[in-house]
C-alpha cells in the first residue's frame, strides 16, 4: 500500500494496469459468448438471451472505457485551470475568442456549480459575452463522457461529428450572442462585482500528483455516473430484445421532418448526463429513429438544461436567457437537419 | 485561526464543510469555521471555482474537495504563514 502511494508506486501503476485492463476488454466479448450461449445455455436469437448478453457486454465495455479515458483526460486536466483559460482568453476578438473558448471548453474542468463564478470571473477580465457563451455552451455539452460513451456505443465517427457539431454550434451561437450587444441583459450588478486577488500561490504539481488526481477524477465521475450507466443499458437491453424494430420509426425517422425540432423541444427541459442519455438514444436509433433526430434530442437534453437556465438566471435576465436557448436550439436543429439530410 | 468554506450550496461545498469540521475536531484546533454563500462575497477571494477553502483570508484551495490529510496539512502550512 505504501508503495502505490510513493511517488515512484503512483507512477508504474498505471503501466502495469494498462495490459491487464488490455487483455480483460479484448476476451470481454468472447466471454460474454461463452457464458451466455454455453454456462448458461441460451439460445441465439432468443429475446431474453439477446438482452442478457447485451447486458453483460456492454455494461463492463462502457465503464472500462470510461475509467480508461477519464484518468487520462483527469491527468491532462491538471494542466488547464479556468483561471489559465481566462487569462488566454483576455480582450480576445470574436471569432477567433470563439474559437478558442469553445475548445477550451472542452478540456477547462467544468461544473454547472461553478457555471456563476466562472461567468463573473470572465467577465470581470474583459473576455467579451459571446465568447464567454462559446465556452458555457461548449463546456457541459461536449464533455469526455459524452464522447466516450458515443465511442463504445456507435463508434469513432459518431463520436467524432458530435464533437464536431458540437464545436459548431459553441463557436456560432457565441459569435452570434456577441454580435448581438446583449450586454444590457446581464444583471447590472454583474459589472459592479469587485473581483479580488486570488492569493493562492500556483504551485508546480509533481507528475505523480497530477496521476493521483487522474485517481481521483476516476474515481469522483465513474463513482457517480456509473449507476446511470447500468440504468441507461438494462433499458437499452430489454428493449433491445423486446421493443420491435420501427417502434420509433414514424416518430423520429426521417420521414418526419418535424421530429427533429419536436425532439429539440422535448430534450430541453429534460435533464440528464451524458452517462444516461447515450445508451437511451442507442435504443432510439435502433428502433428506427434517424441519427440527426436523435444527436439533436441528445444535445438538447445535455447542452440545454433546466437547473442550468436557473443558476444562470443570477446574472442574466430573461430575455438574455430565452435568447440563448433559442440560438442553441436553433443551432442544435440545423446539426439535425443536416446529418438526417446527409445519412 | 479562522477558517472559511465558499460555496453556493452545492453538494461538494457540503462536503468540504463537513471534512473541515471532522479535521478541526478530532485535531482539537483552535478554529471557528464558517460558511460563505453570497456570490458577491465569495468573488472577493478571486476564485472562479467553488467550493473553496479559506484559511486566515488565504485561499487554500479551490475547485475540488481535499482528502482529511490535505486539509490538516493545509490548515498546519497556512496557521503560520
Amino acid at each position: 500500500m505504501s508503495f502505490i502511494q510513493s511517488s515512484k508506486g503512483k507512477i508504474i501503476l498505471p503501466l502495469v494496469l494498462l495490459p491487464v485492463w488490455y487483455l480483460i476488454y479484448h476476451y470481454l466479448q468472447p466471454f460474454t459468448d461463452w457464458f451466455v450461449f454455453s454456462a448458461l445455455g441460451m439460445t441465439k436469437g432468443e429475446h431474453l438471451a439477446e438482452a442478457l448478453w447485451f447486458f453483460i457486454f456492454e455494461f463492463p465495455k462502457v465503464l472500462m472505457l470510461l475509467t480508461l479515458i477519464i484518468f487520462f483526460v483527469g491527468i491532462i486536466r491538471t494542466y488547464f485551470t479556468p483561471e489559465r483559460t481566462r487569462k488566454v482568453l483576455e480582450g480576445k476578438k470574436t471569432f477567433t475568442g470563439n474559437v478558442m473558448a469553445s475548445m477550451l471548453g472542452i478540456v477547462t474542468p467544468f461544473c454547472s456549480c461553478s457555471a456563476i463564478p466562472l461567468f463573473l470571473g470572465f467577465v470581470e477580465a474583459g473576455v467579451p459575452l459571446g465568447v464567454t457563451f462559446s465556452f458555457l455552451i461548449a463546456a457541459p455539452m461536449i464533455n469526455e463522457v459524452a464522447v466516450i460513451l458515443l465511442f463504445g456505443m456507435f463508434g469513432w465517427k459518431v463520436a467524432l461529428i458530435y464533437v464536431a457539431t458540437g464545436l459548431f454550434i459553441a463557436i456560432s451561437a457565441g459569435w452570434v450572442i456577441g454580435k448581438l450587444k446583449l450586454e444590457k441583459w446581464v444583471e447590472a450588478w454583474v459589472y459592479q462585482t469587485k473581483f479580488g486577488q486570488n492569493s493562492m500561490e500556483e504551485v508546480q504539481i509533481k507528475f505523480s500528483d497530477r496521476i493521483a488526481l487522474g485517481y481521483d477524477a476516476v474515481k469522483d465521475i465513474v463513482g457517480k455516473v456509473w449507476i446511470y450507466v447500468a440504468l441507461g443499458i438494462a433499458v437499452g437491453a430489454g428493449a433491445h430484445g423486446y421493443v420491435p424494430e420501427d417502434f420509433m420509426a414514424a416518430l423520429m425517422g426521417k420521414s418526419a421532418w418535424y421530429s427533429v425540432p419536436l425532439s429539440i423541444l422535448i430534450g430541453i427541459p429534460l435533464y440528464s448526463n451524458a452517462a444516461g442519455i447515450v445508451p437511451i438514444v442507442s435504443v432510439l436509433i435502433e428502433k428506427g429513429a434517424s441519427l440527426g433526430t436523435a444527436l439533436a434530442f441528445m444535445m438538447a437534453v445535455i447542452g440545454l438544461s433546466l437547473p442550468e437556465m436557473i443558476i444562470l438566471r443570477k446574472v442574466l435576465r430573461l430575455p438574455l436567457i430565452f435568447t440563448f436557448i433559442g440560438i442553441v436550439g436553433f443551432g442544435i436543429m440545423i446539426v439535425g437537419f443536416l446529418f438526417n439530410w446527409i445519412f | 485561526m479562522n477558517i472559511k468554506i465558499l460555496g453556493t450550496g452545492c453538494s461538494k461545498c457540503k462536503t468540504l464543510e463537513k471534512l473541515a469540521k471532522e479535521v478541526v475536531d478530532e485535531n482539537k484546533i483552535n478554529a471557528e469555521i464558517s460558511k460563505v454563500e453570497d456570490i458577491v462575497q465569495i468573488m472577493q477571494y478571486g476564485i472562479m471555482t467553488t467550493p473553496a477553502l479559506v484559511i486566515n483570508e488565504k485561499v487554500a484551495i479551490s475547485g475540488r474537495v481535499p482528502s482529511k490529510d490535505e486539509i490538516k496539512n493545509l490548515i498546519e502550512k497556512f496557521a503560520h504563514a
